[in-house]
């Protein structure tokens, strides 16, 4: 019996059309733009001006705050400029633009394939490395690593877990970097169990990834301490909550973070960072990016230098399909549809997706019937349909009392919801509204 | 028979009396002192409980008032001047007039003015669309056109225009009580002063973005090209990131500036029709005059 988190939880299509498609490197950009905020929190202050010559993995800017993360030039070339551009919502956000010409590595990073295996850091050094090299949470969610390396007083890490379930249909980054650099991820999840103090770790991943399950238990097997947990297939068992439930079945209490209950979640992609900045003094400028959809020519995954233009890897992927009725950054589930082709990757982005027009139609709102399926999938225990009422007539208090804020907008409500209903919308309204409630009553 | 008619009505009596008479001293016990003045004013005040006055409802408005040492402050925007100044001569006060506003929709871009560079299809109110992305335009500061402000109205003074896709504003029944304006999640209603015969001049564009960013998503967005702030005789235009405000408060309907701008993002609204052959300096100087007199 495979494990898996108990409540709620939909099973979408899953569509994995570039699982077979091996990691390729994406061409260098002629202009890179690297924008500043990547991460969750503050957004990091540049250090470089017009005119200066980088070269790859030359920090450019600095952490700025507590939360924050240290941004690393992509690519070697001149700065153009330090201005505003678009990002992928529409919005103008401060970011470096760089002329790339040619490809000029710091001499200190380790270009070389060769795998190392012995871990000389200290566990203080190995916080300061990570931190160091920008990395943040690759899953999508971008919280700075460092951060979740050090748990805070009184708190305890107990067992580590690593997340490879990747349960948003589409998206193969993840499964493809699992099969193609399965050894270093795994130490850098050794690199992650030191830096913590844990002398466990999980990687859970979902069974309908078979190949990787073996490929990562065969490495597993001389390395002490690692082991794989297969689990059984359910959106969204990659949610850190769900994940924990899933594997060690302990339940995150509502308003705290995993390591109430000693557990550390990170991200398979992040341990891979992790390995490449400790081992190899490779700060994070490079990602894995899934280029999908049912219209694309050649669904690819990619890894890409931050700063690519999305553009450039959907025309790698055999370009921009006729029938494209919406592109969106991530997966189907939590993605966010971008509204310009120009915004370039970032350490958040897992994949575009372009959706067909039929896919992409959104079907005409109807009345809600009461039958309560968002609430027997919600996998939060929330009742979706009372919190949209809720928001819909800005009933606020009641919205808080009812545990918006616990919402982890996984879209399963939505997903599920016979009439078409936009919860998951009215949903994030309601905790946003709440959660400035709650904000500036703590000022 | 009748007997125990009698004994029942005795009886019941008797225990209505007991009742009346503890009731009576528990009244007295508890009785809550209250200002007769706070009920007098509440019936003076027009009871729309809009929250246009910053409290809650009418009856609070009336506490804040009946407490308030000096009620220059406190403005009911729904009642008249009159209203105000026979609550003020109430209380015992003195009158202050409040100069009447009215809201302004400060975004010109109508469907034609602002093309459309992609298809938003989320749920159809302000606030989720603009903290999900910037808007179906290419301008992200303007009206995204769901009408949140229209529902927020309780006065009826406002709809939305079904061919430019903003939404308009019924002068003679907007009572500036702002609730409109809290509505926007992109600050885009003003609440200004409704100016001598209803006229009123002002900026209708909020786009910060530099000079040919702002053009190319809309034709009539402020360029911050600066024309209207060198123009303007009275120092009331100011430039901040690329946009012009007019302060309404220096503003002396001369509309120099309204002439100037390249973009006409500069609206003034209820001035008589001009007069196409009349030379300009003569407008001017006419329009001058009449606000002097007034100002």
């Amino acid at each position: 019996m495979l494990k898996t988190f108990k409540k709620g939880g939909v099973h979408p299509a899953e569509n994995k059309l570039s699982a077979n498609s091996a990691i390729t490197m994406a061409e260098l950009p002629k202009i890179a733009t690297i924008p500043l905020g990547q991460h969750i929190g503050a957004p990091a202050t540049p250090l470089v001006k017009k005119g200066d010559v980088v070269k790859v993995g030359q920090i450019v800017a600095q952490s700025s705050g507590f939360v924050s993360a240290n941004i690393h030039s992509s690519v070697s070339g001149t700065v153009a400029k330090v201005e505003d551009t678009l990002d992928s919502t529409g919005f103008k956000r401060p970011a470096i633009i760089i002329n790339v010409e040619g490809d000029d590595w710091l001499e200190e990073i380790d270009q070389s394939k060769d795998i190392k295996k012995e871990i000389s850091l200290s566990a203080e050094d190995i916080k300061k490395s990570v931190q160091n090299a920008g990395i943040v949470g690759l899953g999508g969610a971008t919280f700075p690593t460092h951060i979740k390396l050090s748990p805070p007083p009184g708190k305890t890490a107990e067992v580590l877990i690593l997340n490879g379930v990747e349960c948003e249909p589409y998206l193969t980054a993840d499964h493809r970097l699992m099969l193609e650099k399965g050894e270093e991820m795994v130490i850098g999840t050794k690199i992650l169990m030191k830096a913590l103090g844990v002398n466990k770790a999980f990687i859970g991943i979902e069974n309908n990834k078979p190949d990787a399950i073996k490929h990562l238990s065969d490495i597993c097997k001389n390395y002490e301490g690692v082991e794989v947990t297969p689990l059984k297939v359910k959106y969204p068992q990659g949610g850190e909550k769900q994940l924990i439930k899933a594997v060690i079945n302990r339940e995150v209490p509502s308003g705290t973070l995993p390591i109430e209950v000693g557990a550390v979640v990170h991200n398979v992609g992040t341990a891979f960072a992790v390995y490449e900045a400790v081992q190899k003094n490779k700060p994070l400028i490079e990602r894995v990016v899934t280029i999908t959809g049912k219209s694309v020519k050649t669904p690819s995954n990619f890894m890409v230098r931050i700063g690519t233009p999305t553009i450039q890897l959907i025309e790698a992927a055999g370009g921009v399909p006729d029938d494209t009725g919406k592109m969106v950054s991530g997966g189907p589930m939590m993605g966010k549809a971008i509204s310009s082709v120009d915004v370039p990757i970032t350490k958040g982005s897992s994949g575009v997706l372009i959706f067909n027009n039929t896919e992409a139609r959104r079907r005409e709102v109807e009345p809600c019937i009461r039958c309560g399926k968002c609430v027997s999938v919600c996998p939060m225990g929330l009742e979706p349909y009372i919190l949209m009422t809720f928001a819909e007539k800005q009933m606020w208090e009641e919205t808080e009392t009812e545990s918006a804020m616990d919402c982890i907008e996984c879209g399963s409500c939505m997903f599920t919801c016979p009439a078409d209903r936009p919860l998951l919308d009215y949903i994030r309204l309601g905790k946003t509204t709440v959660g400035k409630i709650i904000r500036s009553r703590n000022q | 028979m009748s007997i125990t008619i009698v004994y029942t009505i005795v009886s019941l009596g008797a225990l209505g009396l007991l009742a009346a008479i503890i009731l009576y001293f528990v009244a007295q016990k508890f009785k809550v002192i209250e200002d007769p003045r706070i009920d007098e004013t509440e019936g003076m005040l027009p009871g729309a409980n809009c929250g246009g006055c910053g409290f809650p409802g009418c009856r609070g408005f009336a506490e804040a008032l009946v407490k308030a040492d000096n009620i220059s402050k406190l403005n009911c925007p729904v009642s008249d001047a009159a209203g105000m100044v026979a609550i003020a001569n109430y209380l015992g006060h003195e009158a202050v007039k409040a100069t009447p506003k009215v809201a302004v929709v400060r975004c010109n871009g109508t469907c034609e003015n602002r093309q459309k560079t992609n298809n938003y299809d989320g749920a159809t109110l302000c606030t989720i669309e603009s903290a999900l992305y910037a808007g179906d335009t290419g301008c992200s500061y303007g009206c995204l056109g769901h009408g949140e402000c229209v529902d927020a109205c309780a006065f009826d003074a406002m709809y939305m225009d079904a061919d430019t896709g903003l939404p308009v504003i019924i002068e003679d029944k907007c009572v500036a009580c702002g609730a409109c304006v809290a509505a926007c999640p992109k600050d885009i209603i003003e609440l200004r002063n409704a100016g001598p015969k209803s006229r009123r001049i002002f900026v209708s564009c909020i786009n910060e973005d530099k000079g040919g960013v702002a053009r190319k998503a809309c034709k009539v967005a402020c360029i911050g090209c600066g024309k209207c702030v060198k123009v303007c005789p009275f120092e009331a235009i100011t430039l901040v990131n690329n946009l012009a405000y007019i302060d309404y408060n220096k503003c002396k309907l001369c509309r120099k500036c309204v002439l100037e701008c390249p973009t006409a993002a500069i609206h003034e609204l209820n001035f008589p029709p001009k007069k196409a052959p009349a030379p300009k300096p003569e407008v001017v100087a006419e329009n001058k005059g009449t606000d002097e007199k007034k100002a």
